[in-house]
C-alpha cells in the first residue's frame, strides 16, 4: 500500500518537475535564428564561421603550378588536372615568384563527388587549392557544381599547345642537328621528332 | 447428460495467428534504415530477426584502393555521430606500424576531443532514446547542447560532422587560441543541461516505467555476444578498455568506469545501460577538465613524416573505447602505400546481435526502447 | 429554469420570425468557431512547442508565422486522396467523417454562454459522454479498414484504452452531478455562479464545511483531467498513433483530407474536454469575480479563455512527458484511477448525506 501511493505520489510529482522545466524554457530565449534572412556568421553571440571551416574549394590559379598532388590525396577523384609544357621565357612566373613550369589547361572540381575531407589542402606546394568558409553554393543542376577553375581560354590553350609543339619540333630538330652534327660521321638515323601532346598525368 | 463436463481452458489452446511486422527500413525508431523482421503474438514479441545492409558501403574493400590518409574520410563515415573515436584507433595502428611518436599536445588534444565526443555521442544516445519513449523535448535540448560542442570541432577541424581531423602522426590542425576557455564553458553548460534531462526525462516516473525492468542483458549474455561500452557496463562489467587496456594517456587521468547496477530495476535493463551513458558523460567532463589543465598550448601539431605513409611491412589490431564500445581496426600493411586489408570491428554491430535475444516475451513498445538503449548507428553496423 | 432567459434562439426567431434561420444561425456558430480555434489550436500547438524547446517554430508564412496553419490546411487539401489498394474502401472512407461527427456532434450541448447553447437538453452530460464514445467507432473503422499491421494495433489500443479510461472519468462526471443534481450542463453552470470559491474544484456553493471535500474535488479534477488526455489520445496517453511505435497508427494510411479530418477531430476532442472540465470544475462562463465582467457576452469571453487554458495544459503535458506503455497505460486506469474515483464518489455521497 505504501508503495502504491509512493508511485501515485511519484508520478504527479515528477510529472509536475517535469512540467516546471518546460515552463520555464516557455520563456526562455530561443536558440535558432532565421538562417537565411539572418546569416550565421552575424550571430549576436560572436559565433562566427571559423576561418578553418572547410567548405568550397578555391583554387588560385595564378599560383597553381600543375604538380598534380591534390588530384593524387582526393579520396573520392573529384579533382582532375590537366597540364601542358611551358615554353621558357613564354610564362610569366606565378604569384608567389616561383618560376612556371606547366601550363594549366584545365582544373575541374566536382563539387557533387567532393567530400570535404580536406586531404588536398595539405599536399600542395603553393597553397593555391584552399577551402573557403564560403557554403551558400546550392545548385539546381547537377553540371552547376562542376566548377572549372581554369582561366585559360581556349585560343590560349590551342595557342600554347602550337607554341610547345613548334617548340618540341625545334628541339626535336635542334637535338636531331646537333646528334647529326655530332655522329657526323658515323651517319646515324634521325631521332624520331616528338610531338607535344597534351600531358594527361593522372 | 446429467453432469456437467469442466472445460480446460487454456490460453495456448486459442488458435491465434501470429502477425509478422515490418520494422524498417523506413521506421521512425530504427535509428537508420536497419530491417527488424518481427513476430508479434497480440503485442508481444516473439521473434525478432534483424536484416541489415541496408547502408552497406563495402568500407574494407574500399581501402584497399586508397591509400592510407584516404581511408580517414571514410573512417568517418562509419561511425558518423561520433567521427573522432573512429578515426583514432586506426591513426593509432598506423603510428605503431611505423614507430611514431607523436607530440604531447597532440596526446591531449586528442584525448580532450574524443572525450567532447563521447559526450556528444551520448547526448545523441539519450535525446533519441527519449524520443523512442514519445519524449521530444529534452531530444532538442541535448542537440542544442550538441552543436556547441560540434562548433569546437568546427573551430579546430573545419567540419561539424565529419571531421578528418586525426592525421597519422599528428593532427590536421592546431586548436584555436581560446580552445581551453571554450572547452570549459562546454563542460559548465553539459553539466547544467544534464541537471535538467535527469529531471525532465531521467528520473521521470513514466519515464522509468517504460524502461526499468526492460530488455535484462545478463552479464554472462553480454560476454557471450561480445558486447562492449555501455551495454556491457549497464550490465555491471566494468569493462572498459581507456582503463583495462589504457592507450594514449588514459593512464594519467582520474576517473571511474561506471556500471549499472539496477537502480530502478534489474542490473542490465535499459535504464541501467541508459543511465551508464549519462553518467559517463559527468566522467568525460572530470577527464576533459584534467586534460585541459595538464595540456600544454604551444608545440606543433604534427610530426615530421615523409610525403607518402608507407608502414613497414606487418599487421596490427588496434583498439580504442568508442562510445559505443570497443571499436577495433586489423590492418595489414604489404609495405606499399596502400593497405592490404583492414577490416574494423564494428562496435554497432557486434552490440545489435544482442537485439533478438534480450527482446523476446517483451511487447511491441519495449522492443523500440531495447533498440534504442542499444543505441546503434546503422552507418557502421552495415560499413 | 432556462425558460425565463432570452436565449439567443429566441432572439434570433423574435427579430427574424422564422425558427428555421434561428436553427441555422444556432447550428452553424460551433461550427465557425471550431473552424477558428481549430487553426488557433494548431498554431498554438506549433508555437508552444517550439518555445518549450526553444526554437521558433514556423516562422515564414505571414508575420511570426500566424497564417501557417492555414497553410497547413491547403497543404493537405492539395495533396493526393490515396485509398490503398487493400483497404476495405467505404469503412475507410466513412472512418475520418465519423471521427469528426462525433467530435463535433460534442459541440451541440455545450454552454458558450448563459444565453447560448446550441441544444439545451437536460441530459447534456450524457449526450457528451456518449458521442465521446463514438470516436472509437472511427478509429477502429479506420484502424481496420487500412488493412496495415500498424494501424490495425493502434487501433485495438484506442478501444481499450478509450473503453477503460471512460469509467473513471463517468464516475468523477456522476460525482459532480450528484454535487449538481443535475445532468443539464446550463444548470451546473449556473450552480457556480458567484465568486470563483463557488467553483466545483472548490466543492461547489455552501457553507465553510464544504472544506472539508475540497480535497476530493481537486482530486476528482485531476483524474478527470488525466482521463481527458486519454480519450483524446494526446501524450502521455497517444500509444494509439506512438509514433516511434506505431508510425502513426490508426492513420498511417491517410493523406490528403482525410488525415485532415482526423486532425480536426483530434483538436475539437481537445476542446470538448477542456470545455467540460471549465464547466464542471471551474464555472463554465461565470466570472470568477462575482459580477465583476459578468453577463452573457463576458460569459463567452470566460467560458473560452478557461477551455482554453485547458487546451494549453494539454499542449504543455504533450511537450513535457514520454509515453507510457500499452499494459502501464491499462494499470493506471484500473488499478489507480477508477478506485481513486470510486473513493471520491463515495466521500462525495457521504458529505451530501450528513450535510
Amino acid at each position: 500500500m505504501k508503495k502504491y501511493i509512493n508511485n501515485i505520489w511519484l508520478g504527479i510529482y515528477t510529472v509536475l518537475v517535469g512540467m516546471k522545466i518546460t515552463i520555464i524554457h516557455l520563456f526562455a530565449k530561443n536558440v535558432t535564428v532565421q538562417y537565411p534572412n539572418k546569416h550565421p556568421l552575424e550571430k549576436a553571440s560572436g559565433d562566427k564561421m571559423p576561418m578553418n571551416a572547410r567548405n568550397r574549394i578555391f583554387v588560385d590559379m595564378d599560383l597553381c603550378n600543375g604538380c598534380n598532388g591534390c588530384a593524387r590525396a582526393c579520396p573520392v577523384n573529384c579533382i582532375t588536372v590537366q597540364t601542358l609544357k611551358v615554353v621558357p621565357g613564354d610564362a610569366p612566373p606565378l604569384k608567389n615568384g616561383e618560376k612556371r613550369g606547366l601550363w594549366v589547361p584545365s582544373y575541374t572540381l566536382d563539387f557533387a563527388k567532393c567530400c570535404f575531407c580536406g586531404l588536398c589542402i595539405d599536399p600542395c606546394p603553393t597553397e593555391a587549392i584552399k577551402m573557403t568558409t564560403e557554403f551558400e553554393y546550392s545548385a539546381y543542376d547537377r553540371k552547376d557544381l562542376f566548377y572549372k577553375f581554369s582561366t585559360m581560354t581556349d585560343e590560349e590553350i590551342q595557342q600554347k599547345k602550337e607554341l610547345l609543339a613548334n617548340f618540341q619540333a625545334e628541339k626535336a630538330k635542334k637535338e636531331a642537328e646537333a646528334k647529326k652534327a655530332a655522329d657526323a660521321a658515323k651517319a646515324a638515323e634521325a631521332p624520331k621528332p616528338e610531338t607535344g601532346e597534351l600531358k594527361i598525368d593522372n | 447428460m446429467g453432469e456437467t463436463k469442466k472445460v480446460e481452458f487454456e490460453y495456448s489452446q486459442i488458435d491465434s495467428e501470429r502477425m509478422r511486422l515490418n520494422v524498417g527500413p523506413q521506421h521512425p525508431s530504427t535509428h537508420g534504415v536497419l530491417r527488424l523482421e518481427v513476430e508479434l503474438d497480440g503485442e508481444i514479441v516473439t521473434e525478432v530477426i534483424p536484416h541489415i545492409g541496408y547502408l552497406h558501403r563495402c568500407f574494407e574493400k574500399h581501402c584497399e584502393k586508397m591509400t592510407y590518409p584516404q581511408v580517414i574520410p571514410y573512417i568517418d563515415r562509419m561511425d558518423y555521430i561520433c567521427a573522432m573515436n573512429n578515426e583514432w584507433p586506426y591513426v593509432m595502428g598506423i603510428e605503431k606500424l611505423m614507430g611514431i611518436e607523436v607530440p604531447e599536445k597532440v596526446e591531449y588534444i586528442r584525448v580532450i576531443f574524443a572525450e567532447l565526443n563521447r559526450i556528444a555521442n551520448h547526448q545523441i544516445a539519450i535525446a533519441t532514446f527519449g524520443l523512442d519513449a514519445g519524449a521530444f523535448t529534452p531530444f532538442l535540448y541535448l542537440f542544442r547542447d550538441r552543436e556547441f560542442i560540434l562548433s569546437i570541432f568546427e573551430k579546430a577541424s573545419g567540419g561539424r560532422l565529419l571531421y578528418n581531423y586525426y592525421w597519422v602522426g599528428g593532427l590536421a590542425a592546431d586548436v584555436h587560441k581560446e580552445f581551453k576557455e571554450d572547452v570549459l564553458s562546454i563542460v559548465k553548460q553539459v553539466r547544467e543541461t544534464n541537471k535538467e534531462i535527469a529531471d525532465l526525462l531521467l528520473y521521470n516516473k513514466i519515464f522509468i516505467e517504460r524502461v526499468a525492468n526492460v530488455g535484462i542483458l545478463p552479464a554472462d549474455v553480454a560476454i557471450s555476444y561480445g558486447c562492449s561500452g555501455p551495454v556491457a557496463r549497464g550490465s555491471g562489467l566494468a569493462f572498459d578498455l581507456r582503463k583495462d587496456a589504457p592507450y594514449s594517456i588514459y593512464d594519467r587521468f582520474d576517473f571511474d568506469v561506471v556500471t549499472g547496477h539496477g537502480e530502478v530495476g534489474t542490473v542490465g535493463d535499459c535504464f541501467d545501460r541508459n543511465i551508464v551513458r549519462f553518467h559517463e558523460m559527468e566522467q568525460s567532463c572530470r577527464i576533459i577538465e584534467q586534460a585541459i589543465e595538464q595540456m600544454p598550448m604551444d608545440g606543433d601539431v604534427r610530426e615530421k613524416l615523409p610525403k607518402k605513409i608507407r608502414p613497414p611491412k606487418g599487421e596490427i589490431y588496434t583498439k580504442a573505447e568508442n562510445p559505443k564500445g570497443e571499436l577495433g581496426f586489423y590492418i595489414v600493411s604489404n609495405g606499399t602505400d596502400k593497405p592490404e586489408r583492414i577490416k574494423s570491428r564494428g562496435t554497432s554491430f557486434v552490440n545489435l546481435s544482442v537485439l533478438p535475444e534480450i527482446s523476446k516475451g517483451y511487447l511491441f513498445a519495449d522492443l523500440i526502447m531495447i533498440l534504442g538503449s542499444v543505441d546503434i548507428v546503422l552507418g557502421e553496423v552495415d560499413r | 429554469m432556462e425558460q425565463q432567459i432570452l436565449t439567443l434562439y429566441d432572439w434570433i426567431v423574435k427579430l427574424s420570425s422564422s425558427n428555421l434561420i434561428a436553427l441555422i444561425v444556432v447550428i452553424t456558430l460551433p461550427l465557425v468557431f471550431l473552424m477558428v480555434y481549430a487553426l488557433v489550436a494548431i498554431l498554438g500547438e506549433l508555437k508552444i512547442s517550439a518555445f518549450i524547446q526553444e526554437r521558433l517554430g514556423p516562422m515564414r508564412t505571414g508575420p511570426w508565422g500566424i497564417i501557417q496553419p492555414v497553410a497547413e490546411v491547403v497543404k493537405l487539401l492539395q495533396k493526393e486522396d490515396i485509398t490503398p489498394d487493400a483497404a476495405n474502401k467505404p469503412l475507410f472512407n466513412m472512418a475520418p467523417f465519423l471521427m469528426f461527427t462525433a467530435a463535433y456532434a460534442g459541440f451541440a450541448v455545450i454552454p458558450f454562454s448563459s444565453h447560448f447553447v446550441p441544444a439545451g437538453i437536460n441530459l447534456g452530460l450524457f449526450y457528451i459522454f456518449a458521442m465521446g464514445s463514438l470516436a472509437v467507432i472511427g478509429l477502429v473503422m479506420g484502424g481496420w479498414a487500412s488493412n496495415n499491421k500498424y494501424s490495425l494495433l493502434g487501433a485495438l489500443r484506442s478501444v481499450a484504452q478509450i473503453i477503460s479510461y471512460e469509467i473513471p472519468a463517468a464516475i468523477v462526471i456522476l460525482t459532480i452531478v450528484v454535487l449538481a443534481s443535475s445532468m443539464n450542463l446550463q444548470v451546473i453552470n449556473a450552480n457556480q455562479g458567484g465568486w470563483f470559491w463557488n467553483w466545483y474544484l472548490f466543492g461547489g456553493p455552501g457553507t465553510a464545511w464544504k472544506l472539508i471535500i475540497i480535497p476530493v474535488t481537486f482530486s476528482m479534477f485531476l483524474l478527470y483531467l488525466v482521463a481527458s488526455l486519454a480519450e483524446t489520445n494526446r501524450t502521455p496517453f497517444d500509444i494509439p498513433e506512438g509514433e516511434s511505435e506505431l508510425v502513426a497508427g490508426y492513420h498511417t494510411e491517410y493523406s490528403g483530407m482525410k488525415f485532415a479530418m482526423f486532425f480536426f477531430a483530434e483538436y475539437a476532442n481537445m476542446f470538448v474536454v477542456a470545455a467540460l472540465i471549465s464547466i464542471l470544475f471551474f464555472g463554465g462562463w461565470n466570472s470568477p469575480f462575482g459580477d465583476f465582467m459578468n453577463g452573457p457576452i463576458w460569459g463567452v469571453f470566460w467560458f473560452i479563455s478557461k477551455s482554453f487554458v485547458f487546451v494549453f495544459v494539454q499542449i504543455w503535458l504533450r511537450w513535457t512527458l514520454p509515453r507510457l506503455r500499452v499494459d502501464q497505460l491499462m494499470g493506471v486506469t484500473w488499478k489507480v484511477m477508477t478506485p481513486i474515483a470510486f473513493i471520491c464518489f463515495f466521500a462525495i455521497g457521504l458529505w451530501l448525506m450528513f450535510n
